[in-house]
């Protein structure tokens, strides 16, 4: 072999380095020490002494934690279901070849070109029982209107849901739209020739051929929610109390403000092994997938 | 008397005419093929037919009565698609069925028929698995038993058999054919392959840029075509179009076909169409097919009228039944179709005979037919 044809064998190998050792370093070099850190005794910084797993069953003790999952359980479920039910609302309306289109598209998309903090304090606002919904309709002279959901300990995870839920369902309905727009015709017109409406069309037919699209759906706004930080620190800074507090702000706060870093740690790992429970089924079903004819 | 009628028949998408004036007519139990080059309009004159798409003017009668504005699902029509258009999430027991349960037919009624198709297609071992998990002939055939077992007044085909290979598409033209012979329903078929045409219509309608140019019995097309585009359109190889002169020759006619490096080939012409004699001393386009331009032990003995003439063979290709023979005339590639044993080689002159009662002539300016 000449020189020529090794160094063009090397060249990728060479391009693609540095980007691997730097992966290879923050990403997976911070998740094994975040692992380690998790079994030692880290207060405010962290120190080496071993504890193995006592941090993780100090942590499903706390009721705080406790209080985080619960709230991930009711966040997620919703964000994702009434994320997944509008997206494929819109993307349906979206799909009888309205003239608008080209102009509700993006309009629904837009939400996601914000980012969560934005959302966030965007929302915020408008909750506000002092200067958003509230007292918009006081203004207008609708006295009893009355809308605190967000000052409200019961409510207030709600408000989350319907803040991200707005930020989210816009790019489902992309997603959507994209297989809808897959289906090939030939097969609603079959329908329609065998007799069935509309509504049985997209409900015998073209629905359930969504099925790839909902599982991708599911996976990116389950992993979406489990990391959900951001639009809770801007929307209610998990307040009122305890009552949005999340997994990811539980990790953070025990981090980094109530030093005890290795629950902290402890509660990162949990959230990893979450996502890992979701991720991995799924490309492991994409994979055996792609091997079917 | 005619089963389905297409009268007048135009279509347009916005200010595009796609189909212009377009009428036509199948007697019951007939074999309507449309054909056509790509982009002509037959699958949207078949989906008229179908009423998946509305028509801009004209009528389509089904058994004298109009189905203009009735549904698709009320046309008492079934149609087969190119792309087979199964439902990718039912069974193909349950693609077949699908139409029934909609019109709720109950559940017996429906196994007893999905039965029946699935016997007559042997597809039965099949009924329980997803279309994903055929091979294309498979899902072509369940596409024909959904269509089946609908037991409609017209069937509507959309080149069904373009996605297969050429062997299983050999194969199911002879089964469509069978099908169609045993249960004598009403078939339009969509195709660009001018063989499926020959072979399996009663009727042939060209169609080109949404034009009607021909329609007629098979033999009248390939035959007797009315005009330039339909001679080149139908067989295989194409027809022979050379320019040629038309010389007075006494009272009778002959045409004049240049041939390289010589003197013209003149052909005398005992009976040709009246029309020609307007042509004497001007040039007309001599259409001759492949199998009417042979070697001289090959010339058809029921001819009434053969010419000769002396050709320089440039290629020689072998096709096993057949040897096909390349010459230049009139400044054009012409291929003669001789006996597969004929003796004959490329660079040699090599005399051919003409069938006259075969050729056809044609306008240069119109590309109409001389009569
Ligand atoms: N929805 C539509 N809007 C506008 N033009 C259309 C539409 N559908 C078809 N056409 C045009 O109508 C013409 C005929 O289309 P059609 O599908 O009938 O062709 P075809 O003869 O079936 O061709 P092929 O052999 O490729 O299937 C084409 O020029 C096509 O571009
Ligand atoms: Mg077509």
């Amino acid at each position: 072999m000449d020189n020529r044809s090794r160094l063009q064998e090397l060249l990728p190998k060479i391009v693609l380095a540095p980007s691997l050792i730097v992966v290879l370093i923050f990403v997976y070099g911070f998740i094994a020490y975040t692992g380690f850190l998790s079994m030692t005794d880290s207060k405010m910084l962290p120190s080496y002494g071993f504890v193995g797993l006592s941090n993780y069953s100090k942590l499903w003790a706390l009721p705080h934690w406790w209080r985080a999952i619960s709230n991930l359980a009711i966040f997620a479920s919703l964000y994702i279901v009434i994320s997944s039910v509008l997206g494929l609302g819109l993307a349906i309306l979206l799909d009888q070849k309205i003239r608008a289109e080209g102009l509700l598209r993006p309009i629904y998309l837009y939400p996601m070109a914000l980012s969560f903090i934005v959302t966030g304090t965007a929302w915020k606002w408008f909750l506000d029982p002092g200067i958003g919904l509230e007292n918009t309709m006081h203004l207008w002279g609708w006295d009893s209107f009355s809308f605190t959901w967000i000052k409200d300990r019961n409510y207030a995870i709600y408000c989350v849901v319907i803040a991200a839920v707005w930020q989210s369902s816009g790019f489902v309905m992309a997603m959507f739209l994209a297989g809808l727009r897959g289906v090939d015709n030939e097969i609603i017109k079959a329908a329609q020739i065998d007799g069935a409406s509309t509504v049985t069309v997209y409900r015998r037919i073209i629905i359930p051929m969504m099925r790839p699209v909902f599982l991708s759906a599911f996976v990116v706004l389950a992993h979406l929610a489990i990391k959900a930080y951001d639009l809770v620190v801007a929307l209610t800074g998990g307040g009122p109390g305890q009552a949005t507090e999340l997994p990811a702000t539980f990790m953070y706060s025990y981090t980094f403000t109530r030093n005890q870093m290795g629950i902290g740690a402890s509660s990162a790992i949990i959230m990893l092994a979450m996502i890992f429970s979701i991720i991995i089924p799924y490309l492991y079903s994409e994979l055996r997938g792609e091997k079917r004819p | 008397m005619s089963f389905l009628r297409i009268e007048h028949l135009r279509k347009s998408y916005g200010s595009l005419e796609i189909l212009k004036d377009i009428s036509l007519e199948i007697e019951e139990g007939g074999f309507l093929v449309l054909v056509g080059p790509s982009g002509c309009g037959k699958s949207t004159l078949l989906n008229s037919i179908a009423g998946l798409e509305p028509i801009t003017s004209g009528d389509i009668l089904i058994n004298d009565k109009s189905v203009v504005g009735l549904h698709p699902s009320k046309r008492d029509i079934a149609m087969v698609f190119q792309s087979y258009a199964l439902y990718p999430n039912m069974t193909v027991g349950g693609n077949i069925a699908f139409g029934m349960e909609i019109r709720g037919v109950p559940k017996e009624e429906r196994e007893a028929s999905i039965q029946r198709v699935a016997d007559m297609l042997q597809i039965g071992h099949l009924l329980d698995r997803k279309p994903s998990q055929l091979s294309g002939g498979q899902r072509q055939r369940v596409a024909m038993g959904r269509a089946l077992v609908r037991d409609p007044q017209v069937f509507l085909f959309d080149e069904p058999l373009s996605n297969l290979d050429a062997k299983l598409r050999i194969d199911m033209r002879t089964e469509i054919k069978r099908l169609h012979a045993r249960m004598g329903t009403t078939i339009v078929y969509v195709t660009h392959d001018q063989v499926e045409a020959m072979t399996l219509a009663t009727r042939i309608a060209v169609l080109k840029d949404g034009i009607l140019q021909q329609f007629g019995s098979p033999s009248e097309i390939y035959n007797n075509p009315e005009n330039v585009f339909v001679a080149d359109f139908m067989g295989s190889p194409a027809m022979n179009l050379l320019t040629a002169r038309v010389e007075a020759d006494g009272s009778a006619l002959r045409v004049s076909l240049a041939r390289d490096g010589g003197e013209p080939l003149r052909l005398s012409i005992p009976n040709a169409p009246s029309g020609l004699s307007n042509y004497a001393g001007k040039e007309v386009l001599f259409g001759i097919r492949p199998e009417a331009l042979t070697d001289m032990d090959g010339a058809d003995r029921n001819a009434g009228s053969i010419g000769e003439g002396d050709c320089l063979i440039e290629v020689v290709e072998p096709a096993g039944s057949d040897t096909f023979a390349v010459t230049r005339l009139g400044g054009k590639e012409v291929v003669a179709r001789l006996r597969a044993d004929a003796d004959i080689r490329a660079g040699e002159t090599s005399r051919l005979a003409f069938n006259l009662d075969k050729v056809v002539y044609f306008d240069p300016k119109t590309e109409q037919r001389i009569r």
